[in-house]
């Protein structure tokens, strides 16, 4: 793919009259926008998202984010901008490499590129007004970048971003995006006008005149695109009977609070989790709920204990280091047996870590985290649509049993988009009224049932239940007890609850045959990847299934069953393990990733793991090559 | 059928019928004898029953320490916390039910050392909260330890040859937080005074701070015999708005100052000044909002306002079928 078609500068482009270019007919396409923070990639992109969504197409975005809010300009580490995986059919994950990139200048493209994130002979479209720049460094920067892309095998097209809008507005630098929005529109045949309502929303807020202008510039990038470009794309849509709604993960645990009953929301500021609590801010109060936003995670958690303990279930919606602050309370939580969601949208650890970047690294500290023996629940959301489900079934069941529901994400779904039939309202989501009922004479607060370890929980206001919760070591009447006896009583009764909920999982059901060489398991975002490898490779006839699992603590039954209809069983995963390549690695001291740990210690099967914690969301080739090697593995 | 029900039909019915002491008395006190915290618990039941509070609508929050066991003391609701978390459960349970009574029993440590944070925001968040800080000037129950408000140079097993910082001054500190509403303080050797004072946080509506210097039998066991021993260490602080002591008091106690609980410089002032011990109504403002208030605590909600709110909110983001793009030309 050498044939680059650099355009010549100095050729005026003047608007050509549109000519119908023939569109190549693509499956689908992964293209991405990025820039210097500030220049409106990212709001480019989720433009263009949003466009082919309601143009019926499948997407999934990926945010390219820096890890400062101001980076420098012009440096490989400050890309900012957004991937969008655009198909014919409904898009479960990123996706490989980059198909096609529009960079505002080198010096960004060049840290996608370094980081491996474009596809071999990948085209390019990039601003070219460096090349002349008066900063001898700069242009000889963007020349010297320009030819060795070239070299590489990128077909790189020049476009005079900057030249062009500043024919449309005096800060050209703040229109680029909409001009490429308009471009991309082109190359991708999405329709004009569906492109002119979008601009329309995006700035829907601001003055007409805003509006006019960001309309205009997409026009003329639209034209330039028709004119200048000799190539043109078109992914066949796959039209939807049923409305859709289009939001980030983060968003849709923000309205599965809405829609589960809980209306208190504790939390304290935190990367990646925050957004879902600005999302919650705006809109909770008009249903009569409210964020509270605490002075820190300790005190986010205690306050919503606190709630919940007075009859009304809360949330707090945090992230890892959070996480760690909250375990305490959380400890507190189980043993009086208070109601709880825990959201812990995970990012890179330990410590402050990678706050920006994926990584399913929380998953033992949320099954075993606390000290003492605190069973809690553990959830993980495999795609934005169960971000919304799960709030919803979280609150049943910390209500029903009284315990802690931990629900874990992480970073790429909280800013991933993908459409999702939108949810039809049921009054069985909500909350029941608070129990104010008064109590006969003689009640228990922890009367805990010998075969389950539920107890009725008494709520402050209900005559006759009178008593004191205590987060030690209690007895039915709630009364502190160093009795070794009723220390294993509560214990047990704690712990039971967790089998009692784990008789009524269904058994999660097997992606692909029942039964074969390798079965790949999985929880969390990785879902839509490991699905489309295992397609992959079923497509050249290898006998590969997958199980992704929505509820880890407790593991649903059947799954041991599973298992062992499998010749070989892999754990794949975005967070560390060992690998068997270091020499110092060997079964012996081998750390497994937690999963794998998890069905090993549980099932005595032999679970291998792969994972990749690199702060980007898992690409399927990657797992694909994996997979592969497992199967070959001791042939 | 409303979801949540209002919490002004939550209350079955108020129990016209009077309470007498014992439908406050829990368990059998385990602190010490002669410990101070027996003081607070006999004022603040006396308080119950002469305010007639319902005990299934009153709620004792308290962190960890010999003072945070006072919940189990009382035959109300109760919630025995974590270390250093009183505030932020209490808070909580305000939030959620501001119908409710709700008192903070907290000591120098749980509230001046690992809770400290909270301490400061609560005053800020002013909600309405009775809070009794046990101030016994040593750790109890992990058995003294020198606490933030130790006099400088106690022995302890943390610090034998004399602990080197300067006491923490809870009651400057509190009056130097913007919100704060309400600042007493009493000691465990005036049971009168500490009553009246304790009635006069509970009927400030907001966050009304009360520090109780209190004795440590077991740990501190002379630390205030100056001031039992002569009634001229102890400065009454009184106003037709804050104390008026008994006449029989009075002639026990001489050393008496008019002052405005409404005087934020005065009370100041009188904050800092440690020998006289001040006890008393510092400051009162009843004009400082409640963090509930501003945030509409107790709204009732209903089935079709969370039925409307997220269809409302699912609108924002839905693409309808018919909105679809014309295919395009290929």
């Amino acid at each position: 793919m050498s044939d680059s078609a650099v355009l010549d500068r100095k050729t005026p482009a003047k608007p050509a009259p549109l000519r119908a270019k023939p569109a190549v007919t693509l499956s689908e396409h992964i293209v991405e926008v990025i820039s210097d923070s500030g220049e409106g990639a990212q709001r480019c992109g989720q433009s263009l998202a949003s466009i082919a969504a309601r143009s019926g197409n499948g997407i999934w975005t990926v945010e390219i984010i820096p890890a400062e809010i101001q980076p420098p300009a012009r440096s490989v580490a400050g890309a900012s901008g957004i991937r969008i995986r655009i198909g014919s059919k409904a898009v479960t994950n990123g996706g490989d490499e980059t198909d096609l990139a529009v960079a505002f200048n080198e010096q960004v493209l060049l840290g996608r590129v370094r980081a491996g994130e474009l596809k071999p002979g990948a085209t390019i479209l990039l601003e070219s007004v460096w090349r002349e720049h008066r900063d001898p460094a700069i242009a000889k920067s963007y020349n010297d970048t320009l030819e060795a892309l070239q070299k590489s095998g990128f077909r790189v097209i020049e476009m005079p971003l900057e030249k062009e809008c500043r024919a449309l507005m005096t800060d050209a630098r703040r229109g680029k995006n909409m001009f490429v929005l308009g471009m991309l529109c082109s190359i991708y045949s999405f329709d004009l006008q569906l492109a002119r309502d979008q601009v329309a929303l995006t700035f829907g807020k601001k003055d007409r005149s805003v509006i006019d202008t960001n309309v205009k510039l997409l026009e003329a990038g639209f034209a330039w695109g028709e004119a200048n470009l000799d190539f043109k794309y078109a992914i066949p849509a796959t039209k939807s009977t049923q409305p859709q709604v289009v939001t980030n993960g983060n968003t849709a645990i923000a309205l599965g609070v809405l829609a589960s009953g809980m209306d208190i929301c504790a939390m304290y500021p935190i990367t990646p989790a925050t957004s879902a609590s600005h999302y919650l801010s705006d809109c909770f109060e008009k249903v009569g709920g409210m964020v509270h936003q605490a002075e820190d995670e300790i005190a986010a958690c205690a306050f919503a204990i606190g709630a919940s303990y007075a009859g009304r279930c809360a949330v707090t919606i945090t992230s890892g280091p959070g996480y760690s602050l909250k375990q305490e309370g959380l400890g507190l939580a189980v043993m009086a047996e208070i109601p709880l969601v825990v959201v812990n949208v995970q990012r890179g650890g330990p410590s402050t870590g990678q706050p920006t970047k994926v990584e399913q690294g929380d998953l033992l500290t949320a099954v075993y985290g606390s000290h003492g023996d605190a069973p809690k629940v553990v959830m993980a959301v495999s795609g934005i649509e169960d971000c919304f489900y799960s709030m919803i079934t979280a609150r049943k069941i910390a209500e029903t049993f009284n315990m802690v529901v931990v629900v874990l994400s992480d970073a790429s779904l909280a800013t991933a988009q993908t459409p999702f039939p939108r949810p039809s309202f049921s009054e069985e989501w909500l909350a029941p009224p608070v129990d104010q009922s008064p109590l006969p004479e003689g009640s228990k607060p922890y009367d805990w049932d010998a075969v389950t370890g539920i107890a009725r929980r008494f709520s402050p206001g209900q005559p006759g239940g009178m008593h004191t919760v205590t987060g030690l070591a209690h007895d039915r009447n709630s009364k502190v007890a160093y009795d070794p006896q009723i220390n294993e009583e509560g214990l047990r009764a704690r712990s039971l609850k967790l089998a009692a909920l784990q008789k009524t999982l269904r058994t999660p059901p097997v992606f692909g045959d029942p039964e074969g060489d390798l079965l790949v398991v999985g929880w969390g975002s990785t879902k839509g990847v490991i699905e489309e490898s295992v397609e992959r490779l079923r497509a050249e006839g290898a006998r590969v299934s997958s199980l992704h699992l929505r509820f880890i603590q407790p593991l649903p039954s059947g799954i041991g069953e599973i298992l062992r209809r499998f010749r070989k069983v892999i754990a794949v995963e975005g967070t560390w393990g060992d690998r068997l390549e270091d020499e110092l690695i060997d079964s012996d001291n081998r750390r497994y990733t937690p999963l794998a740990m998890m069905l090993r210690s549980r099932y005595l099967v032999d679970v291998d793991c792969w994972s990749e914690a690199r702060g980007q969301p898992i690409k399927p080739g990657n797992v694909v090559k994996a997979l592969r090697a497992k199967l070959e593995e001791g042939k | 059928m409303t979801m949540a029900t209002p919490l002004s039909q939550c209350i079955i019915k108020l129990h016209e019928e009077r309470h007498d002491l014992e439908d406050y008395q829990g368990g059998v006190p385990r602190w010490c004898s002669g410990c101070g915290d027996n003081a607070i618990l006999a004022a603040v039941q006396r308080l119950c029953r002469d305010e007639n509070l319902a005990p299934e609508r009153t709620v004792f929050v308290s962190g960890i320490g010999c003072s945070s066991r006072f919940p189990h003391y009382m035959k109300t609701y109760g919630f025995h916390g974590i270390h250093g978390r009183a505030f932020p459960i209490a808070q909580g349970v305000k939030m959620a039910r501001p119908d409710l009574h709700v008192f903070v029993n907290t000591g120098d440590g749980d509230c001046c050392s690992i809770g400290a944070a909270h301490w400061i925001h609560a005053i800020r968040y002013n909600m309405n909260l009775t809070v009794i800080l046990h101030d016994n000037h040593v750790y109890g129950l992990t058995k003294k330890q020198a606490s933030p408000t130790s006099p400088v140079g106690l022995k302890s097993n943390t610090t034998p040859r004399g602990s080197v910082l300067e006491a923490l001054n809870p009651l400057t500190v509190t009056l130097g937080v913007q919100n704060v509403s309400f600042v007493a303080q009493a000691v465990d050797w005036i049971p009168e005074l500490m009553y009246d004072i304790v009635s006069k946080a509970f009927h400030h509506r907001g966050f009304s701070f009360i520090r109780v210097i209190q004795r440590c039998p077991e740990f501190l066991p002379k630390m205030f015999e100056p001031w039992l021993h002569d009634p001229a260490k102890t400065l009454l602080l009184t106003h037709e708005s804050g104390l008026q002591p008994s006449a029989d008091l009075g002639r026990i106690y001489r050393n008496q100052r008019a002052h405005d609980p409404l005087d934020i410089h005065k009370a100041r002032e009188i904050a800092s000044e440690e020998d006289p011990i001040p006890v008393g109504i510092l400051y009162r403002n009843p004009e400082v909002p409640c963090y509930e208030d501003l945030r509409g605590a107790g709204k009732p909600r209903t089935v079709e306002a969370v039925r409307k709110g997220l269809d409302a909110e699912f609108d924002k983001f839905t693409i309808w079928p018919g909105e679809q793009g014309q295919s395009r030309a290929a």
